[in-house]
């Protein structure tokens, strides 16, 4: 016979593999954060990428770095930045049970989103009129034609990739505003807001990086 | 034990019965089942290329097929076998069904997840057979650039897309596993408590979480260069086609230990089962995981010896090589450390495992031959290196999956196999195997490159072991095929634990109730007690 036994047990929001509900919180975060690992490694390649071209070709990625709408860039790094900030709120709004004040901020946070979409959205646009995008069989002009094809395809590749997890992440954040309008979600309960929120801060983090690679870095070089 | 046990009343099989319940199920063992089922599919499609290769093979000029269908047929070996059976294999059927037992808890942390992460593979395993269907596809498992991105007319990108997308299963249930062995552990289970086969899956999935999202964006770029012709790998746009295999071997060399360590692992659990003996060194085994799985992302260079890589690089990637042997000759020395002076039985389990060591070793130790850079410059892309790696993938890890499935297989059914066949087709399989693969060390050697359909004359006589080996080899799966269904309906009952090992595994009924264990199990004991008097029993 076993010599002693620990009670099952549970609350409503307690999956039942769990026996505590700090277990079942260490355990979403831990999820979470060995999810962000693989993401890490996923844009990783991205990145190992850009190191090799912009190492053998640097005139041609300084070029394409000027070409960027660096207004553009930098109002979607506030727009997010400030996003993160009121993900941050929304988490502590749920911590506290403010349940109005959290799905204000979700709203918030995804709105913030849609803004950073849409000016991504025009800058693509723009890339379009002006004959940078690469592939589709459209035609693409650059002064260095070549090498900045390989420049502006790591910039559609990366944002673009970036920009899908932002639309994942509006459709966690979704999620996230219905479950707090059924009231799922308590102050006993708060798991899926952190940890959407994790996903959220990454993505921006992400983005953190993006930016002075593919804009910055580079402009100011021969005047 | 008296012959007439019973199945518990209760268990994980006939709670709930009909499709819905299989096809919803969030128990960690249907899904393990429904796992095995769908690799067992994938193993023999794969097999049957195998067989046609190996077919063709037999006679020196190129009579049975085409060389453009031989160029599919071995590719589409490469990657069912590779992605769709060899990668999931142990982690997604014994490790799904055993992780949550080991560690005693009700079922791994993210039971939804676990579910998905199937319904991914099999979406992933629908695009491949497509790719297949529609024509298959011809750049080898490894879609070498630029002939995956410019010169292939076959099916790449639904391959790819069915490779990435299967990437997401590996990943899910590498985090599954993570979280549980980290979150899960029932009281008293501390981490030198665990049971080895929970290290190897945790060395594992730290692979799949840290390798399978490079290999998934290294799939991206080959099909964004395919559509939309990029140039990332493409020398005419100033990209370099070694950058893809730089990116490709990152991911696919540790896959390689996805696929061996596990199967260690159980190796790690049969032997002192069957010694009735404590595994010898119980850390060094562990830590021999993880620094295999470690070391395995520093050695991805010895891939690209003849590819142009720089002398000093591939110097670096080749000593680095070489210390991948020192964990694995850990393992292999502290297993046979174990066997000494145990009182072992030759039941079917242990067969398998004493051919995983050996055929392990050799194809270890020829792994450093590869490594070494003057024989790998020599024999590169011939049949040595495909000797090795099967000797490694075949007769270690389909050796360990065999081993562990006949080892649990009364756990997992609650009956007992047919003792005589297992260990008739363990002997085939063993024979089989070293037919196929060792007359092809000698023909690499010799100078056989692989993905031929025609050879010289001279190669014949060895090519015509091979082949041979290989139908008896293929006798040797089917076997276990049939006899392991047979003993799902008419197999003798097991009872909880029919061998008396420990673990805790073996302290719930066979099949195990939904839930597990009827109380949350505390450890108060060491792994592998095998030497102390057993008093801790579920009834």
């Amino acid at each position: 016979m076993l010599p002693e036994a620990v009670p099952h047990r549970a609350s409503a929001a307690l999956a039942h593999q769990f026996d505590t509900a700090g277990q079942q919180k260490e355990a979403a975060t831990l999820g979470m954060w060995v999810f962000l690992v693989t993401e890490i490694l996923f844009f990783g390649g991205l990145f190992a990428t850009y190191l090799v071209y912009r190492n053998w070709y640097p005139e041609a990625f300084t070029t394409g770095s000027r070409e960027m709408l660096v207004w553009a860039g930098t109002t979607n790094t506030f727009v997010l930045i400030t996003s993160s900030l009121t993900m941050a709120l929304a988490v502590h709004a749920a911590q506290l049970g403010q349940r109005r004040l959290l799905m204000f901020f979700l709203v918030v946070t995804m709105a913030l989103g849609c803004v950073f979409l849409g000016i991504k959205g025009f800058e693509y646009y723009t890339e379009y009129l002006e004959h940078h995008v690469p592939g589709f069989g459209l035609p693409f002009h650059a002064e260095q034609s070549q090498h900045e094809q390989i420049f502006f395809s790591l910039y559609f590749m990366m944002t673009g990739i970036h920009a899908l997890h932002m639309i994942i992440g509006l459709g966690i954040m979704s999620t996230m505003l219905w479950w707090s309008y059924r009231g799922i979600i308590t102050t006993e309960y708060t798991n899926p807001i952190e940890v959407s929120g994790l996903y959220w801060h990454f993505v921006d983090i992400v983005w953190i990086f993006l930016f002075p690679l593919l804009y910055l870095i580079g402009r100011h070089v021969h005047g | 034990m008296s012959s007439t046990v019973l199945l518990p009343p209760r268990h994980y099989l006939n709670d709930g019965y009909g499709i819905r319940s299989w096809l919803l199920t969030r128990d960690h063992k249907r899904i393990a089942l429904l796992y095995l089922a769908a690799i067992t599919f994938f193993f023999f499609v794969g097999g049957a290329f195998a067989v046609v290769i190996r077919l063709e093979l037999v006679t020196p000029v190129g009579d049975l097929v085409s060389d453009e269908t031989y160029n599919k047929l071995f590719t589409m070996h490469g990657v069912m076998m590779v992605f769709f059976f060899l990668i999931p294999s142990i982690p997604a059927t014994l490790g799904n069904f055993l992780v949550p037992l080991m560690v005693g808890a009700k079922d791994l942390a993210f039971p939804k997840l676990n579910l998905l992460s199937w319904y991914i593979y099999v979406l992933g395993g629908c695009f491949t057979l497509y790719a297949l269907i529609a024509g298959g596809v011809d750049t080898g498992w490894t879609f070498y650039t630029p002939f995956s991105t410019v010169s292939s007319t076959t099916n790449v990108i639904p391959t790819a897309f069915g490779i990435f997308i299967t990437g997401f299963s590996s990943i899910l249930t590498g985090l599954n596993f993570i979280v549980t062995i980290h979150r899960m552990r029932t009281p008293g289970l501390t981490w030198f408590r665990m049971p080895l086969f929970l290290w190897s899956l945790y060395a594992t999935s730290m692979i799949f979480v840290l390798g399978t999202p490079v290999l998934a964006i290294t799939m991206l770029l080959i099909a964004a260069e395919r559509l939309f012709h990029f140039g990332f790998f493409d020398p005419r746009l100033g990209g370099d086609p070694v950058l893809f295999q730089h990116l490709f071997w990152f991911y696919s060399h540790p896959a390689v230990y996805i696929m061996v360590l596990p199967a260690m692992g159980v190796v790690s659990e049969i032997v002192p089962a069957y010694c009735r003996k404590r595994v010898f060194g119980y850390p060094f085994v562990a830590f021999a995981s993880v620094a295999i799985a470690v070391l395995g992302f520093l050695v991805w260079g010895h891939h690209l010896f003849v590819a142009g890589e720089s002398p000093y690089s591939a110097m670096i990637f080749s000593a680095l090589s070489f210390m991948v042997a020192i964990p694995s000759a850990v393992k292999v020395f502290n297993w046979t450390a174990t066997m000494y002076k145990g009182s072992i039985s030759w039941d079917t389990p242990m067969l398998y495992a004493i051919g995983f060591i050996g055929l392990f070793t050799i194809g270890g130790l020829t792994g450093l031959f590869v490594a070494t850079l003057p024989i790998d410059v020599h024999v590169t892309d011939t049949y040595f290196v495909i000797a090795h790696f099967h000797y490694i993938m075949v007769g270690g890890a389909i050796m360990g999956y065999m081993g562990g499935l006949h080892y649990w297989w009364p756990k997992i059914s609650g009956r007992l196999y047919n003792e005589f066949l297992a260990k008739i087709s363990a002997a085939i399989i063993f024979l089989g195997f070293n037919l196929t693969f060792f007359p092809q060390f000698v023909l690499g050697y010799l100078g056989m490159p692989r993905r031929y359909h025609a050879y010289p004359p001279e190669f014949q006589v060895l090519n015509v072991l091979s082949s041979a080996g290989a139908s008896i080899l293929g006798v040797g799966y089917l076997i276990p095929l049939c006899y392991l269904l047979w003993s799902l309906r008419y197999g003798r009952i097991a009872g909880p634990n029919p061998i008396g090992a420990v673990g805790l595994e073996w302290m719930t009924t066979s099949p195990p109730p939904t839930e597990n264990f009827p109380e949350t199990p505390i450890v108060t004991w060491e792994a592998y007690q095998y030497d102390a008097p057993q008093e801790h029993h579920v009834a």
